[in-house]
């Protein structure tokens, strides 16, 4: 029986390890590759594990062959403009549905709850010619204003909201606190952590959006990382040169994965309660 | 009462100014697209109200490939990677070392960009002048012959747009699989213990009754987010899905607006309708099999 158990614990761990190394392994593999030379990647028919002379040639090249670096700004500008103005629009609505009486109130909110279920797929064909009859294609007004509203975040914060008292609302009230102050100084700090998961699950969206961005430039000069990641595949670094692709993978990646590492329990309990991917 | 009303209006403002516009005006225009015949972007014209544009994209062959490419990629991919992620859930529950550092590496692709960690796969799966690529080297050492997997044969391409939707998609599923088993309530085991249960009928009488909400959760989202399927396939075979043979019903009505074959945006609202119908369908029917087989 204990010789059984044990035979088990060890498939266990052989499952999980294989399992990890699936998942790792691409992220090696990406790494390896960005540091061979191009003769030594090219030399190789059957890939080499490691590399004994490591280079960084390649992260030159990606940066000075195609504008890596301004698909890199363009993605930081169109991250923070995007979450900053999203946060100004649903934090005041949250509050509204949360601590302020309105007639029509359910009708509105149901509205908003009926909303959520609508596939972005469905409305981005008339955002699409919107857009462009607005003439804001290739700006970054057209790139973020489509994507300022979620639904579901101004659900998950006003759920938050309603969780703090009503005596607090209604002793700021007799103090004679305004609605705007209350919610600044008050309903804000007290809902931060819910705020900082909202604004972690749109900056991951942000930094991986590709759709609406591939469908609104075509201007060098306003793509994002993901748009620059599939020009360089489809127009490469003039000749099939892997290494420089894997080196500008690297780079992409990068900012994500230090975000994770650093905010891993935040993103983790984030993901699960409002997370939608697969 | 009333006094609050114009107020909480003005909080309101921004959310429903950016809804109308951006969601609920296009919501309603995509159906009027739909029925327009012979829409022109350009003068903004059209010739009469019909159902042509739904004939035209049903008797297209670039649709019908992408239905049954989509049909496919859903059909394999949703149980596989719900079934998976279950498997190293149970298996992640069961042990205490390490736990929290496979749970770590399992989360990775989820912060990952589809677009550029999909570059990684194709170099992987490529056969190329210089090389065969890893896995061909891998097949060949098992005695097995090259195959090209991102420009050959339908199937081998099929096999790694699977391959890559699964390892994407199965974090999300891992995550919420995981706080569920760990959400269980542990005297239930005891007191099945004490009873002298199997390992696999406290499995099949406790862990799943108990955790099958979320697993028809997400079977649910599994579903759409498949059906959805879109940047995994540009990320593998190139933004030309069509020539690849690869494309999917997201793919068929993004390059009915834009690109070298766009500009029929009727085209487009017709199959995104019809890509709306078929997942409101199988949700619904996800949700009255769940109605009946859920536990709760």
């Amino acid at each position: 029986m204990k010789a059984r158990k044990h035979i088990l614990t060890v498939l266990i761990y052989i499952l999980l390890s294989v399992w990890g190394i699936m998942v790792l392994f691409p992220f090696y593999w990406m790494l390896l590759t960005s540091v061979k030379s191009y003769g030594a990647y090219n030399s190789e028919y059957i890939p080499e594990f490691f590399t004994l002379a490591p280079t960084l040639e390649n992260y030159i090249e990606a940066f000075t062959a195609v504008d890596l670096a301004r698909y890199f700004l363009n993605t930081l500008i169109f991250t923070v403009v995007t979450t900053a103005i999203m946060l100004v629009v649903i934090v005041p609505a949250a509050f509204a549905f949360s601590r302020l009486d309105f007639r029509g109130k359910n009708a509105v909110f149901t509205l908003f709850l009926a909303l959520m279920m609508i596939p972005n797929e469905l409305v981005i064909i008339t955002n699409f010619q919107t857009i462009t009859d607005m003439g804001l294609r290739n700006t970054f007004t057209g790139l973020i204003l489509p994507s300022v509203t979620s639904v579901f975040y101004i659900y998950l914060l006003k759920e938050n909201f309603e969780q703090i008292p009503d005596e607090l609302y209604k002793a700021a009230k007799v103090d004679g606190t305004s609605d705007m102050k209350y919610l600044l100084k008050v309903m804000i700090p007290i809902c931060k952590p819910t705020i900082i998961t909202i604004v972690i699950l749109k900056v991951i969206e942000c930094w991986n959006s590709f759709v609406w961005p591939r469908l609104i430039t075509d201007d060098k000069a306003y793509f994002l990382v993901s748009n620059g990641i599939e020009e360089i595949r489809e127009n490469g670094f003039g000749r099939e040169n892997i290494p420089a692709m894997m080196a500008a993978v690297v780079v992409i990646s990068l900012p994500l994965i230090v975000l994770f590492i650093v905010f891993r329990k935040k993103i983790m309990e984030g993901v699960s309660r409002g997370g939608t991917k697969g | 009462m009333k006094k609050n009303g114009f107020k909480a209006w003005l909080y309101l403002l921004p959310a429903v100014i950016f809804l109308g516009v951006f969601m609920l005006y296009p919501l309603i225009d995509v159906f009027v697209y739909s029925f327009e015949e012979g829409y022109n972007s350009a003068s903004q014209t059209y010739y009469g109200v019909g159902g042509y544009n739904y004939d035209y994209v049903l008797h297209d062959p670039y649709f019908m490939q992408a239905l049954r490419n989509t049909f496919i990629l859903v059909i394999i991919t949703v149980p596989l990677s719900t079934g998976l992620a279950l498997l190293i859930s149970l298996a992640l529950n069961s042990i205490k070392k390490l736990r929290m550092a496979f749970q770590t590496i399992y989360f990775l692709p989820y912060v990952t960009n589809t677009l550029a960690v999909g570059l990684v796969f194709m170099i992987l799966f490529k056969k190329t002048a210089y090389s065969d690529g890893l896995v061909n080297v891998l097949i060949n050492l098992f005695g097995g012959g090259s195959v090209d997997f991102i420009d050959g044969p339908y199937w081998a391409k099929m096999f790694v747009l699977c391959f890559y939707t699964i390892w994407i998609v199965l974090p999300f599923k891992i995550l919420i699989l995981t706080s569920a088993l760990a959400s269980v309530n542990e005297t239930y085991y005891k007191a099945a213990r004490i009873d002298g249960t199997s390992r696999w009928r406290m499995f099949t009488k406790i862990t799943l009754p108990m955790i099958s909400p979320m697993i028809f959760y997400l079977v649910i989202t599994g579903f759409i987010g498949a059906f959805k399927a879109y940047s995994d396939s540009v990320a593998l075979f190139g933004t030309d899905l069509n020539a690849a043979g690869m494309n999917t019903i997201v793919g068929y009505v993004y390059d009915m607006l834009y690109g070298d074959s766009g500009g029929y945006p009727s085209y487009a609202s017709a199959a995104a309708i019809i890509l709306f119908v078929i997942v409101l369908t199988i949700t619904v029917i996800n949700l009255m099999i769940s109605k009946k087989k859920v536990h709760y």
